[in-house]
């Protein structure tokens, strides 16, 4: 039995997984979404992903792939002949992997101690992550997009701070990509949601603030 | 004074096609980083100024070429730099693709998997055991070698699920991307079993990658470039001095 198509294995409120989404929505490939319960992890998933058994995984034809931005270049390379997602001269795709790794290394763990920070650590850690922030807008500056004039594998890869931050802002009441702290990077929040692929995969806002709400709580009562 | 000024220099050109001139890459002789580019080169057969740095004192050019993580290695082409090992070699690969055989595979698919492992590789094995190295108590190193045996034995997995375990590589019948992702730790493998008597890839455990870590050895590029583990070893000597010095 040969399985065939194109599966995601995701969880709603998850950044990582809309990554691997948008990549699919760009190259117009039509796939099907699985959503997992991660404190009730799939038979399927633990098989597709044995060794870290996170999401997103991709199924492209029974075969998996696990790890969001190895996933997105795999699509890119899978559907060749259709949007480009990575940047066609080496240089500029050495430049967007380094950066992709310096976001995912660290700047995402200076992102996450905001979210229970309060107080003076709570400004404390802003900064760091400001800091870490304004070193990614450097590739950014002159440009509409990282990809340049069209969304490309950075963008979809730093895509989420643009629909996540400002709900983590919301919650914790934190102040990080303002117009004065980050400008370069507001400008492209803006930009990157108004495109369509973007808006069509984003879980609702609403929900993902009660989400988190509920999360904080949780965390800050423990 | 002109050996002083020669020491200094601390150049080595290799004598083959391309890139020499424009190319140079900024490295240390024991770190696994630095050597899977210099592999990687190597396999290409592309020359290059090699630059070895101290890396307690960082050159000018290291740090205007990496001001993000001032680390090597870095590889300067044209006047551009191009920093983090994995990101290079894939640079390497891409422009030198005609040079010599593909370091990636050319199935994507194939190319996932690859990624998928020499990611895993940093983000798991690497920090393992270099937390081992460093453990400060008995308990932290027995954690820390638990983790490495761990991350080795999905290595092992994945070995057995490329070609069936049949393939003499990772990449194949030669070597390949995560050969040399893997295959750049080896000096530190043989430095380790020197200093704490452990063996990161135990025969008994890992005999696929075992017998692996032996073929790679006698490939022209580790042989080439790998440095003997009492390198290795020298060089953890002079960091555990750094490391005790900054707990104090």
């Amino acid at each position: 039995m040969a399985e065939k198509g194109v599966k995601v294995f995701g969880m709603w409120a998850s950044p990582m997984v809309v990554r691997v989404e948008w990549a699919l929505r760009l190259k117009g490939v039509e796939y099907e979404y699985v959503d997992e319960d991660l404190a009730n992890k799939s038979a399927d998933l633990l098989r597709y992903n044995p060794v870290t058994k996170k999401v997103p995984v991709l199924v492209h034809d029974g075969k998996p792939i696990a790890e969001s931005t190895i996933i997105v270049e795999y699509i890119d390379e899978a559907w060749k002949g259709e949007y480009p997602i990575m940047p066609a001269d080496p240089y500029d795709r050495a430049q967007a992997r380094f950066w992709a790794r310096y976001a995912d290394e660290k700047c995402n763990p200076a992102l996450f101690p905001i979210f229970t920070a309060t107080g003076e650590a709570q400004r404390k850690v802003v900064h760091e992550a400001q800091q870490c922030l304004k070193t990614l807008e450097t590739a950014l500056e002159g440009k509409k997009f990282f990809g340049g004039d069209d969304v490309g594998y950075l963008d979809i890869v730093l895509g989420w701070y643009a629909h996540w931050l400002p709900v983590i802002e919301e919650v914790t009441g934190a102040s990080v990509v303002t117009d004065e702290a980050l400008p370069l990077m507001k400008a492209w929040f803006d930009r990157f949601l108004a495109v369509d692929v973007v808006k069509a995969a984003l879980p609702d806002k609403d929900k993902l603030l009660a989400a988190n709400k509920a999360r904080r709580e949780q965390l800050l009562s423990a | 004074l002109r050996r002083q000024a020669e020491r200094g220099r601390e150049k080595k050109e290799s004598s083959m096609a391309d890139g020499e001139g424009n190319l140079k890459l900024l490295g240390l002789h024991v770190s696994p980083f630095a050597l899977r580019v210099r592999m990687a080169l190597g396999f290409k057969g592309v020359s290059y100024e090699y630059i070895e740095e101290d890396l307690f004192h960082k050159s000018e050019l290291l740090l205007s070429s990496n001001p993000v993580h001032k680390k090597v290695p870095v590889l300067i082409h044209n006047g551009r730099p191009v920093c983090e090992s994995l990101a290079v070699v894939q640079y390497v690969d891409e422009v030198w693709a005609g040079a010599g055989p593909d370091i990636l595979p050319a199935d994507p698919y194939q190319r996932a998997i690859a990624r998928f492992w020499a990611a895993y590789i940093d983000d798991k094995l690497f920090p393992a055991w270099t937390g081992f190295m460093k453990a400060a108590t008995e308990e932290v190193r027995g954690e820390k070698l638990k983790e490495t045996h761990a991350a080795v034995q999905n290595l092992e997995k994945a070995f057995s699920e490329s070609a069936n375990g049949k393939a003499a590589f990772f990449g194949g019948d030669s070597i390949g991307y995560l050969d040399l992702a893997l295959g750049c730790f080896l000096p530190w493998f043989g430095a380790l079993r020197v200093m704490f008597g452990v063996e990161v890839i135990d025969a008994a455990n890992a005999p696929l990658l075992a017998a692996w870590a032996e073929r790679f050895g006698e490939t022209a590029v580790a042989k080439e470039v790998l440095p003997e583990p009492d390198k290795a070893l020298a060089y953890a000597t002079k960091l555990k001095a750094y490391w005790a010095s900054l707990n104090k």
